[in-house]
């Protein structure tokens, strides 16, 4: 943030405060989006509005006490995100202020925000002096960082020879360590959060993203770079799930944007990565994340801030080549804050109260995901994957009805099937993947070739169940034919066999992709089996009252990555099936 | 004249406008947004406001007992150069006051070396201990189905004619926390005045014993200092927990009257409503008080909020209880038809839940075998209430044995487990043997939920 010595005599006078929204006298050199330091407090806030020589400031901190007549500042830059070594395993507020130095109160401005000492890294040049190079390019890697080296890159916009060059060794995190064509480039450099990192170009990602949630990997997949939103009203498990996929997935590093949640929960999910393993590198979890915590009661602002900051930081390291996942929980929060200060500002509103560029901001948060090649010519990834908390569960108010259009992926989650305790709560009939399609293609060409129809034949029975359940409902089940009674068996197998994955369990709260396809082909086997059966005369009322344990305890029985227990399991159904002949 | 504030503040007379609850103050210099405000009427009687909006020399202020016959001529506005500040410590225990913590017992104000800002400061979630020691409330329902958790917020959802009240009043007068030291801090809003001297009634010994903080605002009482009340209780609870060391529970009621009087401010500014015509602010002006209850690390003590609120025409998914629920760590459901079996308190098991529960019971917590009778207790009930509808089908006649022992189990729990005295403090361990008395209606093969060692423990029969 920096502090900017004699704030309170420069700058113009503050005219008029109302919670967030300050309006000050426009100076000479102020611009839209700029930085402004409010009163003695030095409340960050930003322009969002010049009009009649008025400034309109969105302040991000309470600005209880700050009076017309106190000094505004502006900083002649925009809100910017310190990008550099330290963001790993840091926990961070709204604006990207460090919450580990700071005090058990969050005081209102500079107050209780020490930085603490400046962290010394290990630089590594990886280029020598007089190379020339373009932007994006490799100068130098920053080790200790995290499980893997950090690179640090010719800005974009720049390039030519490299004129000096920083020794292998310890440097502070904002020391210069090399020079372009006369500019300066830092290990830690500030970027403006709303605006995207450039790219050279967005590639088509054929690529998925495997989440270790088998209703997810099996049904509704998403590509790396992909987008994804999950609604679901309280008490359907949203938060669980989302912190499942920030432990598991199989991504490079995780960005985790609690946005208006509660505090607990966060305390939570700090306490917990630091405490789990990444399977992957043998590092913790946290080593690998970055937390933004903004809880529902940070100032609002900074929460509306927050979501910016935290897609900034994720290009950060996609620049690097790496594939990082944004987990935004609640994007419905966020778009509250949009709401609030369009309100105070007096803008017309649109659906709700909300402001009507509401759906534009949503899509231009969504905009930012993508699979790059980046400007140094790597491939890498933002995957982005929001959380929406529809009031009153209502899929038709406008922040969830809006994402929905704008998205790859759909995630509902369903409050009966969290009643029932069906977890993850993801309903098969409410949610769609419009990347399912070109991954399956792409797991058929490479390493899976029967994805495509298993995933077909999974939906299939899913939906034929359901709509038979509704008549099993009218008529009883007694009165269906066997083929179709054996639909109904086949879809309470695939429910409770293959969907339901509990987040305690010791050995399925992580499902790897071999777990996956042999949890399914074992089902779909006894299905088969059973309809064998049924065409064999077999009476559908002996083969449902069949201990279907076996493959209904397969996935807990089974390790992560055991596909031969399960299929084990699958036989010895299969086996006992046979002996109803 | 007397009760002029001694601040050798600047008094302004210029009132502009007033409406509803709002105060139009011109040529005001240094005012600053959310600051305190006194208002002298030439009567002598003195009001209380907050600053809403300054905006070049015009302050809009909310006054907090309301603008009933002020006229604009003679009443003269002081700016205290603040936002509220309220003395706080130890003081406060034994105390009854009013909404805005004047004493109602007679006794003098209260005073404190100390002040703190009644909005608070949020807790640096860094800074934050999970939540994992159960606080005991003596009500087997919560206790054994959804125990509250030091540093939780969890909210009781009721509808009205139900007693909810009592409920709060009982749980107030019961909880314990394992011996340590243990305060409450009960806030009334908009409760009638029957209702007020019953809270006072109930909790007159741990009122007497000095662990007590009661805040009244009644119905009578003006509607927009309910604005100020629960704000002043939590600011009270996070003195006596974290300085004082105190395990504090804060219980708030009725929170939808709380947000008919923020919804009315909104409406008198003329801001743009969202649902229902609630403020677009909803969320995060009730985020702003659930969330003001933990742990922190290192410091002792910790804040536990219990809020209450009816939900209009039993609606959950009216604003208040929907935005409630999106807050808080789970929720305690009053129902209609527990109540109507004659069954106190009425809670509805299988919709209420506590999300801190499984770190908060269990060994080393509670007992051993809770977390598994619970989980028991609740898939048993969700059974029997399937076996319920069947037999509205077909009648009980048609059910298989075990179905009917379903049923049975049904009433041993509502009556059994569930149902008890207002008065009544059952220990933790009373509460669990009843919950095995009532589950030992099942045979022990509907009990795959329960480890065999605790089965064989309490003699389950075999079979059956």
């Amino acid at each position: 943030m920096g502090t900017v010595t004699g704030v309170s005599s420069g700058g113009g006078r503050i005219l008029r405060v109302a919670g967030p929204l300050v309006e000050a006298e426009y100076v000479a050199g102020t611009a839209m989006n700029d930085l402004v330091v409010l009163g003695e407090a030095e409340l960050p806030g930003e322009v969002v509005a010049i009009r009649d020589g008025v400034v309109t400031v969105q302040a991000y901190e309470y600005t209880g006490g700050l009076a017309p007549g106190a000094r505004a500042h502006p900083l002649g830059r925009p809100l910017s995100a310190p990008l550099g070594p330290g963001l790993l395993g840091g926990v961070f507020d709204g604006l990207l202020r460090p919450l580990a130095t700071a005090g058990a109160w969050l005081e209102p401005g500079a107050a209780g925000r020490g930085s603490g000492p400046t962290r010394q890294w290990e630089f590594v040049p990886r280029a020598s002096v007089g190379d020339l190079v373009d932007q994006g390019d490799v100068l130098g890697e920053i080790h200790g960082s995290g499980p893997v080296p950090l690179k640090v890159l010719v800005p974009p916009g720049r390039s030519g020879a490299v004129d000096h060059l920083a020794g292998a060794g310890l440097h502070p995190a904002d020391a210069v360590v090399a020079s372009v064509a006369g500019t300066p480039v830092t290990m830690t450099a500030p970027w403006p959060v709303r605006t995207p990192r450039p790219v050279r170009e967005r590639l088509d990602s054929p690529r998925a993203l495997g989440t270790g949630q088998r209703a997810i990997d099996l049904l509704f997949p998403v590509a790396l770079g992909g987008t994804v939103a999950v609604p679901g009203g309280f008490g359907t498990g949203k938060t669980v799930l989302l912190q499942q996929i920030a432990k598991w997935c199989d991504a490079d590093v995780i960005v985790y944007v609690g946005c208006g949640e509660r505090g607990n929960e966060m305390a939570d999910v700090i306490d917990e990565f630091g405490a789990l393993t990444d399977p992957r590198t043998g590092g913790r979890l946290a080593e690998r994340t970055v937390i933004v915590a903004n809880t529902s009661n940070m100032p609002m602002m900074a929460r509306e801030a927050g979501i910016h900051t935290g897609v900034t930081v994720a290009e950060y390291f996609r620049d690097m080549g790496l594939d990082v996942v944004v987990i935004a929980d609640s994007t419905s929060r966020w778009a509250e804050a949009l709401r609030e200060f369009a309100s105070r500002t007096g803008a017309l509103p649109a659906e709700e109260g909300y402001p009507a560029g509401l759906a534009s901001a949503i899509a231009a948060f969504y905009e930012r995901a993508g699979a790059v090649t980046t400007l140094g010519g790597r491939t890498g990834s933002v995957t982005v994957i929001g959380a929406v908390s529809p009031p009153g569960g209502d899929m038709a108010e406008p922040v969830t009805a809006h994402t929905q259009r704008f998205v790859r992926c759909l995630w509902t989650l369903d409050r009966e099937l969290a009643y029932a305790r069906h977890y993850p709560a993801v309903s098969w009939a409410e949610s769609f993947s419009r990347d399912a399609e070109a991954l399956g293609a792409r797991r058929a060409a490479t390493d899976d070739p029967d994805w495509p129809a298993r995933r077909a034949r999974v939906a299939g029975l899913l939906a034929e169940a359901d709509r038979l359940a509704d008549l099993v409902d009218l008529v009883g089940i007694t009165a269906l034919p066997a083929q179709e009674r054996v639909s109904v068996l086949g879809g309470r197998l695939v429910r409770e066999g293959v969907l339901q994955q509990s987040a305690l369990s010791q050995r399925d709260a992580y499902s790897g992709a071999k777990k996956t396809a042999a949890l399914a082909e074992a089902v779909l086997d006894v299905v088969d089996r059973c309809r064998e059966l049924a065409d064999a005369g077999v009476p559908p009322a002996h083969i449902e009252e069949a201990d279907f344990t076996p493959v209904l305890r397969a996935r807990e029985e089974a390790g992560p990555h055991d596909a031969d227990t399960v299929r084990a399991l699958g036989r010895s159904m299969l086996d006992r099936l046979g002996e109803l002949i | 004249m007397t009760d002029t504030p001694d601040w050798g503040l600047v008094e302004y007379t210029t009132i502009r406008d007033l409406h509803g609850p709002l105060v139009v103050v011109d040529k005001v210099e240094g005012v600053g947004w959310d600051e305190f405000v006194l208002f002298t009427l030439d009567s002598g009687e003195q009001r209380h406001g907050l600053v809403l909006d300054v905006d070049r020399g015009t302050a809009v202020v909310q006054v907090l007992e309301d603008t009933a016959e002020i006229d604009p001529a003679r009443i003269r506005a002081a700016f205290t150069g603040t936002p509220l500040r309220i003395p706080v410590g130890p003081g406060w225990l034994g105390r009854v006051c009013n909404g805005r913590g004047e004493p109602l017992d007679g006794g003098p104000p209260v005073f404190g070396s100390v002040t703190s800002a009644v909005g608070g400061n949020p807790v640096n979630p860094v800074r934050r201990e999970p939540p994992a020691e159960p606080v005991l409330t003596g009500v087997s329902a919560v206790d054994a189905l959804t125990t509250l958790v030091r540093g939780q917020k969890l909210p009781v959802f009721s509808a009205a004619g139900l007693p909810h009240l009592e409920l709060a009043a009982q749980i107030a007068a019961q909880s314990t926390a394992g011996g340590e030291p243990f305060s409450v801090v009960f806030a009334a809003m908009g409760v009638t005045h029957a209702d007020a001297a019953f809270v006072r009634d109930a909790l007159e010994e741990r009122s007497a014993a000095g662990e007590l903080v009661l805040l009244l605002n009644t119905a009578a009482d003006p509607v927009i200092e309910r604005i100020l009340t629960p704000r002043i209780a939590l600011t009270i609870a996070e003195d006596l927990a974290f300085t004082g060391g105190r395990h504090v529970l804060v219980v708030m009621t009725d929170m939808t009257s709380y947000a008919e009087a923020l919804r009315e401010v909104s409406a008198a500014r003329g801001e743009i409503p969202a649902r229902r015509a609630y403020p677009g602010y909803l969320y995060s002006d009730l985020a702003s008080l659930y969330e003001r209850c933990g742990r922190i690390r290192g410091l002792p003590g910790s804040v536990t909020v219990l809020p209450l609120l009816t939900m209009p025409a039993g609606d959950i998914t009216h604003p208040v209880p929907d935005l409630t629920g999106y807050i808080t760590e789970g929720q305690v459901v009053l129902s209609r038809e527990m109540h109507a079996k004659g069954v106190y308190p009425p809670v509805d098991a299988l919709s209420s839940l506590s999300r801190l529960m499984r770190k908060g019971a269990g060994p080393g917590r509670t007992r051993a075998d809770h977390l598994d009778v619970a989980a028991q207790l609740l898939a048993a009930l969700a059974r029997a209430r399937q076996v319920r509808e069947l037999a509205d089908l077909v009648g009980q006649a048609a059910l298989s044995p075990t179905d009917r022992r379903y049923l049975a189990f049904d009433e041993a729990f509502a009556h059994g487990f569930v149902d008890q005295d207002r008065g009544e403090r059952r220990t933790l361990e009373e509460t669990l043997e009843r919950a095995w008395q009532v589950l030992l209606t099942l045979p022990r093969s509907q009990l795959s939920m329960l480890p065999a060692e605790f089965l064989d423990a309490h003699a389950a029969p075999e079979g059956g």
